[in-house]
C-alpha cells in the first residue's frame, strides 16, 4: 500500500525540530532513515500529520570517543556501525549485532536512533543497549534528559520519550578488559526480524562471571536484561546449576504467540540461546551438553 | 498537501519535479519518470524487487519519499543497463537460468553488482547474505547464487 497524504517538513537544527514537534506533538513523527517509519506509513498502521525529516542535522551523524565512552550520533548508519573502527575496537558486541539488523539496502538507511526510538520488540540494537549499559540521550524544549537503556524501553513500540522529545545521541562506556560478548539470534531468513535473539555483555575472571548482562529480544514486549543470570555470579558452574537458571528464566519470559511462533517455542528458544551464551562464554562447551 | 519541489540527477541525467510528500521514490521513478525496471513488491521493504542506487548506496526506492532524494543522485536498473555497467552480470543470469518471471530481477541484479564492487571474490555464503533482502519466488536462489559467482570469476580472469 501507499502511505496516506502528510505534510512534511525538513528540521535544520535541533532547535528546529523540537519547536516543530512542541507544536505538533504526536500528530507528527520524526523521519531518521525511514526504514520502520515507512513500511508502518506503507501498511497505515500509522498515518502521521506531519513528518520531520530531521536527516539534513549534520550534529547527529557520527561516532566519537569521548574519553572512556563512544558517543554514537542519533544519524549515525548501521552501515556507519558496522564500517566504523572505533565500534569494532570499544563495542565489538555492536559490531556482531549490526550484521543480523536487516539486509545491506537497509543498513545504508537505517540509524541507531531511528531504532531505538522506534522500540521494535524484536530489534537488535535495542538489546544491545541493555547489554552495554548505554545511556540514551534525549532533547526537548525543556533540556536535555540521559536515560539509562534499561528505563528507555517501556513496552511495543513504547518509549520513555515524549513525542516532543528528540533522541539525539547514545553513549556507550567502552568495553573493559576481560569483557566477553556473545549474539546469537534465530530468524526465518538471515536479516528478518529475530524469533528470539540474545546479545549479552559479562566479566569473567579465573573462569567465574563477575559481571553477566544477557539482554533477550523478540521474546516479550520489550528487550529484557534476564534477571536469573544473577545467580550465575560468583559461583563454581555446574550443568546442573544452569539447567535450574535457565528453566527459571523461561519463567520470567511472557512470550506471546504470533503467526511466527508461540509463547511455548518462545521460552524454549529463549533458554537454548541462554545455555549457549554461557557455555560459549566461559568456553564450556560441555554446559550446553543437555540444553536443548 | 502542497507539492514541493524537488531537483535531482536520475542516471546521470538533471531532473526537476514538483511531487507530493506521500509520494515514494519507486513511484516517482515509475509514474512520473516511466522507468518502470523498478518493480514494486511488497511496498515495505521486505523484497527488495525496488532496489535502487542513491549517490552510489543500494536503497529499497519503497522506502524512501521522493522528497528525500532531493538533491541527490539516483541509479536505477535502465542506467546500469543503458552504461553497460552490468552487462555480464545480465549476460550471466540468461546463461544460468537464473530468472524465470523476471520480477525480481532488476533488484538482484543491482543488489549483486553492489557486492561485487565491494567484493570482487566473494564465497557462494557471501553471496547469499548479500542478496538475502531479495525474494525470488521462480528459481529458488541456486542459479541466481551461479550467475554472481560465474560473473566474479569472469571478471576476475579479465583483470
Amino acid at each position: 500500500m501507499k502511505a496516506a497524504a502528510f505534510a512534511y517538513a525538513r528540521a535544520k537544527s535541533v532547535d528546529d525540530a523540537l519547536q516543530l514537534l512542541a507544536a505538533h506533538g504526536d500528530r507528527a513523527k520524526v523521519l531518521s532513515g525511514g526504514q520502520s517509519l515507512m513500511p508502518a506509513m506503507n501498511l497505515r498502521l500509522i498515518s502521521p500529520e506531519l513528518i520531520v525529516d530531521i536527516a539534513g542535522i549534520a550534529e547527529l551523524r557520527g561516532i566519537e570517543v569521548r574519553g572512556d565512552t563512544l558517543h554514537i550520533g542519533a544519524l549515525t548508519r548501521h552501515v556507519d556501525l558496522q564500517r566504523s573502527a572505533e565500534i569494532a575496537a570499544y563495542a565489538p558486541l555492536l559490531a556482531q549485532a549490526i550484521a543480523h539488523v536487516s539486509h545491506p539496502a537497509i543498513r545504508n538507511r537505517g540509524t541507531i536512533g531511528g531504532s531505538l526510538a522506534h522500540a521494535d520488540p524484536a530489534a537488535e540494537l535495542p538489546a544491545c543497549m541493555l547489554a552495554l549499559d548505554a545511556i540514551v540521550v534525549v532533547v526537548g524544549v525543556g533540556g536535555e534528559r540521559r536515560i539509562a537503556a534499561v528505563d528507555f524501553f517501556q513496552g511495543i513500540f513504547q518509549t520513555a520519550m515524549s513525542a516532543k522529545e528528540l533522541l539525539v545521541a547514545v553513549e556507550l562506556p567502552f568495553a573493559k578488559k576481560g569483557c566477553v560478548h556473545f549474539f546469537h539470534e534465530f530468524a526465518r531468513r538471515h536479516g528478518d526480524y529475530a524469533i528470539a535473539g540474545l546479545a549479552a555483555l559479562a566479566k569473567i575472571e579465573d573462569g567465574f562471571f563477575r559481571n553477566l548482562k544477557p539482554a533477550l529480544f523478540a521474546v516479550g514486549d520489550r528487550p529484557l536484561l534476564a534477571k536469573s543470570a544473577s545467580r550465575l555470579i560468583n559461583v563454581a558452574l555446574t550443568p546442573k546449576l544452569l539447567s535450574e537458571v535457565s528453566g527459571a528464566l523461561g519463567d520470567e519470559l511472557e512470550s506471546q504467540d504470533d503467526q511466527q511462533a508461540s509463547g511455548a517455542m518462545r521460552r524454549h528458544l529463549a533458554r537454548v540461546l541462554f545455555t549457549r551464551c554461557i557455555a560459549t562464554m566461559l568456553d564450556r562447551p560441555e554446559l550446553a551438553g543437555g540444553a536443548a | 498537501m502542497t507539492p514541493t519541489s524537488i531537483a535531482l540527477e536520475v542516471n546521470g541525467e538533471r531532473i526537476e519535479a514538483q511531487v507530493l510528500p506521500r509520494l515514494n521514490l519507486a513511484d516517482f521513478l515509475r509514474e512520473h519518470l516511466h522507468l518502470t525496471g523498478t518493480h514494486v513488491g511488497c511496498e515495505h521493504g521486505v523484497c527488495g524487487a525496488c532496489t535502487v542506487r542513491v549517490n552510489g548506496e543500494i536503497v529499497r526506492a519503497c522506502l524512501m519519499l521522493a522528497v528525500q532524494v532531493d538533491g541527490n543522485a539516483v541509479q536505477t536498473i535502465e542506467g546500469l543497463s543503458d552504461s553497460g555497467e552490468v552487462a555480464d552480470l545480465q549476460e550471466a543470469f540468461r546463461n544460468r537460468n537464473a530468472l524465470q518471471c523476471g520480477y525480481c530481477t532488476p533488484g538482484m541484479l543491482i543488489a549483486a553488482q553492489d557486492l561485487l564492487k565491494q567484493n570482487a571474490d566473494p564465497s557462494r555464503e557471501q553471496i547469499r547474505e548479500h542478496l538475502s533482502g531479495n525474494y525470488c519466488r521462480c528459481t529458488g536462489y541456486q542459479a541466481i547464487i551461479d550467475a554472481v559467482e560465474s560473473t566474479a570469476r569472469s571478471r576476475g580472469s579479465r583483470s
